[in-house]
């Protein structure tokens, strides 16, 4: 190589690198983007669960089925790799240390649709080795599945036993599948994001939208908003408070009018 | 260096060629793991760490009591484990790397490994464990190495080796100690939730890891010119009685607060284990033959008579070993996942792929193990045939 040469050379490299990192300027910027007009905006999002109204067994199929069908979640038989966002528990299992032998059939006949409860202080996130799943600043306990290298310790560290784990390939268990929100791979950890692609979209979850005012969603962080103004006029229950996680899914038994 | 591993006896060769073998049967089975996904193991939703998180959790024990060798012999003098202190850091190199071996087998995308350095995440007990384990392993690999090098030509190993020995000391401690974190420090996991954990890691890990080590001291005395002494082996025996008397305290002390206290949550995981829930009683076999063999272990080792017997001390650190192995390598990692979040239980069984992967992994352990060794022993037995002065 000549000296011509090589200052061609420099120059083209120059230039080029030049407009690589203007380039990473750019994408920088465009992380940063601007929310939807649309958006629903929060401090806090969370969700308060009229059981009452989730009566036969109909009740709580359409809402998981809306939800599993949404989110792509695949279709597993086998409760050992099952997959599940949203499914249902009694009352002795969703909340394990209130058992009592003299509980009332109406409570032992109850059944709670349980999910991931974005916890304020979750425990998943404080484990997570790559933040691949990560609180966001509405409160939303959210996942990058492209970054889960599928360790499970949030699987171990979660206290409601809301993290599924694709064993297997999950696709061929997926019946039909919804391009609007990714499929997941293998080897990584899944879960309720609160249906954050359609808040940011002006929409409410799909649970919300199929259970028909069984399940209620707001900002808790706002006074007058839907989920305060149930909580304000019912008694509730959250799971496992004890632990200081800081669920944000309410449950309330009441069935009166006023809840929702 | 390294060439010593190159030449050695038939018995050597056929050794080496075995583990090969075994490395190989263990990638294909992986492989089909890679391909498939951890569903071709025994773990699901409910129990989703198994027998390769457990052996992890050991195995970075067996890794920390290199520093049983090491503070007698660096701190404080001791010369008769003078010419086996290299013997404890190269185990701990071999089961580090089993170890990172272990959480790689795991995890259920390996090839996004690297994202634990590209996003690293402090707040993350797994990021600080991946710290430490690494350090760990490059300290007793650049130790070890180096001060064979010199031993090689003649030399006292230099002042900076010296340095590196003393930071390896609280540095064995930590990587235990933040293993235990992983566990110690998760909300819903009663049988885990307990501020004496890392306490019970050292103790248990400083009565398996020395205990394995007299064995392999008398493996090599059997079979190869590395003569450790009588006085030396009683002495690493002496600090697995203690270990292993405090091991078995500190659980008994986890058994007095949950029954005491008689919290369900933290009896649930002991009656699991001991006894059986519901019908789930898996795991109950195992637990009192541990029970049975850390008594016998310990009373065999009191013993004076039996204890300077070859074949009894053998007898007494297997019962430790495998007493402590099943303890750890078995049901604190399982029993942390009964109850479930629901309050139920789920079993849990390995399946045999898993099982041959887990036997791959260790073939891969026990090959660098041999390969170090030997190289330990050629340098050893070189220089005792050459004259001091040969070298210059």
């Amino acid at each position: 190589m000549n000296r011509r040469d090589f200052i061609k050379l420099m120059a083209s490299l120059g230039i080029g690198s030049a407009l690589v990192l203007e380039g990473i300027d750019k994408i920088g910027a465009a992380a940063e983007v601007a929310p939807d007009s649309k958006a629903l905006p929060a401090k806090h999002w969370g969700m308060v669960i009229d059981v009452s109204k989730f009566n036969s067994p109909q009740d709580f199929q359409k809402v998981a089925q809306a939800c599993h069908q949404y989110h792509n979640v695949p279709d597993i038989d086998d409760p050992r790799h099952e997959v599940k966002w949203i499914w249902q528990e009694d009352f002795e299992h969703t909340f394990a240390e209130l058992e009592s032998e003299y509980l009332s059939e109406k409570v032992k006949q109850l059944q709670f649709p349980v999910l991931c409860n974005h916890c304020e202080n979750p425990a998943c996130v404080r484990v997570c080795p790559t933040k691949a799943t990560f609180k966001r600043e509405d409160g939303i306990v959210a996942m990058d599945y492209h970054r889960c290298i599928g360790c499970r310790y949030c699987m171990a560290a979660c206290p409601y036993g809301a993290r599924s784990f694709n064993f297997f390939d999950p696709r061929p268990y997926i019946e039909q599948i919804n391009s609007d929100v990714p499929t997941r791979t293998k080897g990584v950890v899944e879960k309720c994001t609160f249906c954050v692609e359609r808040l940011a979209k002006g929409q409410q979850p799909v649970c919300v939208e199929a259970s028909g005012g069984a399940i209620v969603f707001g900002d808790l962080d706002d006074p007058n908003s839907s989920v305060r103004q149930v909580l304000k006029d019912n008694f509730f229950i959250r799971r496992k408070v004890e632990l200081g996680t800081g669920p944000s899914v309410y449950y309330i038994i009441g069935g009166g009018g006023a809840s929702a | 260096m390294l060439e010593k591993a190159l030449y050695g006896s038939k018995r050597y060769y056929a050794w080496v060629g075995l583990l090969l073998i075994l490395c190989v049967i263990g990638l294909a089975a992986y492989l089909k793991q890679f391909n498939y996904g951890l569903g071709v193991t025994g773990l699901s939703r409910d129990v989703s760490w198994g027998l390769y998180i457990s052996q992890f959790t050991f195995m970075v024990g067996v890794a920390a009591s290199a520093v049983m060798v090491a503070i007698p012999y660096y701190l404080h003098d001791y010369k008769t484990f003078g010419k086996i202190v290299i013997l404890g850091e190269f185990l701990a190199v071999a089961a580090v790397i089993v170890c990172v071996l272990f959480i790689f087998v795991d995890l259920g995308q390996p090839t996004r490994l690297l994202n634990i350095i590209l996003h690293p995440t402090p707040g993350s007990i797994m990021f600080w464990d991946m710290c430490v384990l690494t350090g760990y392993l490059l300290l007793n690999f650049i130790i070890g190495w180096t001060v064979l090098g010199y031993e090689k030509k003649g030399f006292p190993a230099p002042r900076w080796v010296k340095i590196l020995t003393y930071i390896a000391i609280p540095w064995a401690i930590s990587i235990h100690t933040v293993t235990a974190f992983l566990y110690a420090g998760l909300p819903g996991r009663a049988y885990w939730l307990t501020a004496i954990m890392a306490a019970r890691f050292l103790a248990s890990a400083f009565a398996a890891g020395p205990a394995l080590l007299i064995i392999l001291c008398i493996i090599l005395r059997k079979w190869t010119s590395f003569k450790t002494s009588n006085r030396a082996i009683q002495s690493l025996a002496t600090i697995v009685t203690y270990a292993m008397i405090a091991n078995v305290f500190f659980f008994l002390l986890e058994v007095f607060t949950a029954f005491y206290s008689g919290i369900p949550g933290h009896m649930t995981a002991l009656q699991y284990l001991f006894a059986g829930v519901n019908g789930y009683n898996n795991l109950v076999p195992f637990m009192w033959i541990a029970t049975v063999l850390a008594f016998l272990g310990i009373i065999l080792l009191l013993i004076p008579k039996v204890r300077r017997n070859e074949k009894g001390l053998i007898l007494a650190l297997v019962s430790v070993f495998v007493a402590a192995w099943l303890d750890k390598g078995i049901g604190l990692v399982l029993g942390g996942f009964v109850p479930n979040a629901f309050g139920q239980v789920t079993e849990y069984i390995p399946t045999v792929n898993e099982l041959i992967i887990i036997m791959g992994v260790y073939a891969i352990g026990l090959l660098v193990l041999t390969i170090l060794y030997k190289v330990v022993i050629g340098v050893r037995e070189q220089n005792e045939v050459a004259e001091p002065s040969e070298g210059f």
